[in-house]
Formats: C-alpha cells, structure tokens, sequence
C-alpha cells in the first residue's frame, strides 16, 4: 500500500516546520544578542592629529571629487609668528602674500597683521583642498597648530573610507558620533 | 628679533622634513591690543535622526515590497518600489549604508572588541533577514539598491544552464568567505571596498570601480542581476533564509493549470518546471551517486581547508601591519631605496623595527587559521552544493525556485489565472462605479 501523505500533516512538512522553528528561535536570539550589543551611536572617521603624517593621500583619495578632509587651525596653539613655515614656501624671497611665497597650492591660507610681530592666520575652508602642505610646514618648524581633519558635514561617512584604507600612519580611527573632531589641544 | 630667529632656523634648515609631533616651539604670544584668540569652530556631522529615519524606510520598504508581492501582485509596482529605493538608498544616501556592507560591521563587532555595532547597521543587516524567513527575498527584489540598478537593465535576458548557474554562484560562497576573513582579521570590509555600483552612487571617479559597475550593467542586459546571482554574499544568506520563508512567492494566486505560459517568463531562470516521475530504474545508480557524493563531503573540506591554509600569506599580504613590517624589511635590508610614506610614518612613530614583527606573526597566526576555516567553508559549501542537485524533487507544478526566486514579480503577469483575477476585479470595479 502506498504511503499517503496527509493534507494537513506530512513528515516532510514537519520537518520544514520544525527546521523554521528552530531556525527562527535562532535568528531571534541571535538578533536580540546582536541588538543588545549594539548602541544608539554610530561611528564617524576622523584623523588622530598626532599620528598624521600629512602625507597628502587625503587630497587625493577621498571619494569627493574635493575631499572631505580640509585644514583646521587651533589658533590656541599658534605661535602668530611672521614668518610661518606653514604658510610660506622654504625660501620666500619676501614675506608677503604674493603667491609665489605661499605654500598653499590654492591660497586658502589667509594672512592678517595683528599687531607687531604678530599675524594671524586663518584658512578659507572653501578653498582648502586637505593636500597638508601648510600642516608639515607647521609641524616641522612651528607649533603644528595647523592640521587636518575629516569635516563631518561633508565626509559621506563610507562605511570602508577610502582614505584610511591608504593612510600611511593609520592615522584614520572611528569615533563615536558625539565626539565628532580629535582636535589639539593647547595643554597637550 | 623673533622674526630673525624664525627666518634663521627656516632657512638655515634646508631640510623640509615633516615631524609628527610638533613641539609648543612658539609660546602664544601675549597680546597687547584687544585681539582675542579665535576659537575653532568645526561643522557638526548629520543628525543622529537621519540614521534613524533611513531605518524606518528600510522597515517600511521591506513592509510595502511584501505586501505588493503577496498581496497587490503587481509586477508594475515592485518596480516602482526598487526604484525609489534605488534613488533613496542609492543617490540619495550614496549607497552607505546598506544590507550587504552591514555584513562586514557585524563580522567586524563580533571579532574587534573596540567596534561596537550601531544599531542602524544592526537593522540593516538582520531586518531583510527576518523579512526572509517570513516572506522570501523581498528585499533583492524591491529594496536593495544594488538589485535595483541591475534590474533596471535586464533587456536581453538569456537563460543560462543550470549547471553553469550552481558553479558561478560558488564565486559568492568564495567572496562570503574571504569577506567574513577580512573583516574578521582586520584587513578592512571588501563588500563595500568592491562595490561595483557605489561609484555610480556617489558620482566619485574610481576607474576601477566603474570599468567593474558599467562591466555588471553590460553582463546584466543580457544574464539578469550578475551581481545578485553570482558575487553578493549577502543574497547567499537572503537565499538560505528564503529556503526557509514561512510564505514562498507564487507564480500564479490559484491553482497551477499547466498551462507553459510562464515557462520562459523569468530572467533569472528561477521558474523550475514540474518534474517526470522518476524511473525506478535509475535509482540505485543515484543512490550510489549521492553515497559518493556524501563521502565526497568532508575530503572537499579537507581540500578547501587546505588551499585556505596555503593561501593565507597572499590573504594577509593587504592587512596593513602586516605590509608595513614587510615594506620595513625591505627597506632596513636596502631592496627597497624610495623612503615611502608608510616608511616616514613608521620613522616617525618612534616604534622600533623589533616592535613590527611580533604584531606581524599575530596577524599571519590569525590569517592561517582564518584560512584554514574559510578554506573549510567553502569547501563544505562545495560539497553541499554538490548533494543537494544530486537530490530528486518532485514537483507536480511550475514553481518559483524558493533561493533562487528574487520576488520581482516579473512572472505573475504570465500567469492567465492572474489575468483573470484582474479581469474580474477590473469588472467588479467598475460595477461598483456605475452602481455608485
């Protein structure tokens, strides 16, 4: 006699019902634990200041066509020297603000007399191109208050930056979303 | 005086070298006008509700998508919906985060105990899951983005051999498994880094990853969804979960007639035809078929086990302490005379050459045994693969392959029985109006 498989109940049936059981007890604990490991709080990239070596690979392998990483000035750190190794080529013939003089390739350093010997220095961010010209110049021989750093309102926030895949230094680090700068300090 | 000092040690100094730790050289000069020191004022990133919204459309995409799949049956609107996913997900979003990266986070925070999953990575990487085990692969069908550009182009779609369909869909289990690896050793998350259509997202120029994204596009005119077939590791636990789904997508609403008209209907070949009875004949040679076969199981594991574990040097050559103590060496014993950035950078660091290779073994130690039990993987993968087309199945209708099966809703329009329903409802419809 043949075996008839019940409308309602076939072995093959329980089986399958069995094995979605199992499996969905599974995928919910294994949810709930995956859940209950997670945290309200994403992670954002930025560049630890003191493990940069401002290699200049920012500029030019961020996925924006201008990258997401620009310079910052910590005007706290900043020495306001006349000559600053940040914003003038090696051998300036004359310190002024021709271009010819400047370190930055875009001129996005701007150059302010604020009192005898003192001159600040500010960056336009709109033109800064995160290349880090200006920030080996300071750190070499000044105060390295220029450095760079991922602007979170313009970092797309990939999920595998495309920049810290190539940093040298591995200077690119996560961090949590309410700390969203690593910045340098002037106790430091 | 400052300013000669200054232009002494600028100048006097020809070397232009970088320091990484640059000392308070200047002190902060005390001003006697009133100038205050500016302070540094920094773009805050998104707000965290962005992340929680792109959630709630997940879940809401995922909802609408099997609805329109279980119960509107409409093949019209499926599109519609991976479309606005395309562009939402997609343009809109620059294709992070999705479903398929998720993968890589959640492997990354079972194995870096300083990555600790966000909750957004861990709904999109668990929420298409669950939808599977209820409702199939819903999410490949109307939600993903990746799926979506894909579908976008399938004009020509020719069918390809089932053999040649199981083999090809290996390279997935492959890159599943070297992904799960990579992010599991700390050598970065390659789903995302080979994204093919992320550059299109994003409108960045990555050569590479176009020729690799217009590559997919051209395939997929005439072999549907290359990518969601044959690479996405993501899909390959889409199609374990939708093996299991609780409702499976059906060609027709009724019952099935027979009729062949929804034979060729499906591009990806996931329509499987009603099977001859099996000759009794011919069973005890599959039987001993599937013997071999199953004894075949654990000597492609070893197999797998064993490339994995021979391959490992090659897998760990892209993990970054491993290739800087490599660039190291070469440069300490003079192979190498062009000081790298990753060398000036080591210099710098201050961190002793003795200091490299300890870090350099633990990452070979960890690739050797994440190897060995990739290598495990696919081989098992292989071998149950291999089973499981050794088993006969009886179908008695046309059937919607439960894995393979996407839920694009491409085949329901073939279906006469459908047509009649919306016929009827088309009629019923339109009696009410005229009643009304």
């Amino acid at each position: 006699m043949e075996h008839q498989p019940s409308e309602f109940f076939s072995r093959r049936q329980f089986l399958k019902d069995g094995v979605w059981t199992v499996s969905a007890a599974l995928g919910g604990a294994a949810s709930a634990l995956l859940a209950a490991r997670s945290r309200r709080q994403g992670w954002l990239w930025q560049i630890d200041p003191y493990k940069c070596i401002a290699c200049g690979r920012c500029a030019t392998h961020c996925v924006l066509t201008e990258s997401a990483v620009k310079c910052v000035h910590a005007f706290a750190l900043c020495g306001y020297c006349d000559l600053c190794t940040g914003y003038f080529g090696p051998e300036p013939k004359a310190l002024d603000t021709g271009a010819e003089h400047q370190l930055c390739p875009t001129g996005a350093i701007r150059r302010r007399f604020i009192e005898e010997p003192y001159f600040e220095f500010t960056i336009d961010e709109s033109r800064c191109i995160g290349c880090g010209k200006c920030v080996v110049g300071c750190s070499a021989f000044g105060n390295g208050s220029l450095f760079l750093q991922v602007r979170q309102d313009r970092c797309l926030n990939c999920n595998e930056c495309s920049i810290a895949r190539v940093c040298p230094s591995r200077a690119f680090v996560r961090v949590p979303a309410d700390q969203p700068y690593l910045l340098k300090d002037a106790a430091s | 005086m400052k300013r000669l000092a200054l232009a002494g040690l600028g100048l006097g100094l020809g070397i232009w070298a970088a320091a990484a730790q640059a000392a308070q050289r200047f002190p902060p000069p005390q001003f006697e006008t009133d100038y205050q020191i500016p302070t540094v004022h920094l773009s805050p990133p998104r707000e965290a509700l962005w992340e929680a919204l792109d959630a709630a459309v997940l879940a809401a995409a995922l909802s609408a998508a099997s609805w329109l799949v279980f119960k509107k049956r409409s093949r019209r609107w499926i599109a519609a919906l991976s479309v606005f996913s395309l562009l939402y997900f997609g343009f809109w979003r620059r294709g992070c985060i999705c479903s398929v990266g998720a993968l890589g986070n959640v492997v990354l925070s079972l194995f870096d105990p300083s990555y600790v999953l966000p909750l957004t990575a861990a709904v999109f990487f668990l929420l298409p899951l669950l939808f599977g085990l209820f409702f199939g692969r819903v999410f490949c069908g109307a939600v993903c983005p990746l799926g979506a550009i894909q579908d976008l182009v399938v004009f020509r779609p020719l069918s390809v051999p089932f053999w040649l369909e199981t083999a090809l869909r290996m390279i997935a289990w492959i890159y599943l498994a070297a992904a799960v690896l990579m992010a599991a050793a700390g050598s970065g998350l390659l789903i995302c880094r080979y994204d093919p259509f992320v550059s299109f997202f994003r409108l960045s120029l990555n050569t590479p990853l176009w020729i690799l994204g217009l590559l997919c596009l051209g395939v997929g005119v005439f072999i549907a969804r290359p990518y969601c077939r044959f690479v996405c590791p993501y899909g390959l636990l889409l199609r374990q979960m939708s093996r299991l789904s609780f409702w499976s997508v059906r060609i027709t609403p009724d019952e099935c007639i027979q009729c062949r008209l929804c034979e060729e209907a499906c591009p990806l070949g996931a329509i499987e035809p009603p099977t001859a009875p099996w000759p009794a004949k011919l069973l005890p040679a599959e039987r001993r078929r599937l013997g071999l076969l199953i004894l075949l199981l654990p000597l492609l594991m070893a197999l797998g086990g064993w490339i994995g574990y021979r391959l490992h040097p090659v897998l760990a050559a892209g993990h970054p302490a491993v290739a800087l103590a490599e660039q190291v060496r070469l440069w300490q014993s003079g192979k190498m005379t062009e000081r790298t950035d990753e060398i000036r950078a080591w210099e710098t660091s201050g961190k002793p050459a003795e200091s490299l290779w300890p870090q350099e073994a633990a990452v070979l130690q960890k690739f050797s045994l994440g190897g060995l039990l990739a290598g495990i993987f696919v081989g098992f993968a292989a071998g149950v693969k291999l089973i499981q087309v050794s088993i006969h199945r009886v179908r008695k209708e046309y059937q919607a392959n439960r894995a393979g099966c996407l839920a694009c809703g491409r085949c329901f329009a073939f279906c006469p029985r459908q047509q009649m329903r919306e016929k009827a409802r088309a009629v019923s419809a339109e009696k009410k109006q005229v009643e009304g």
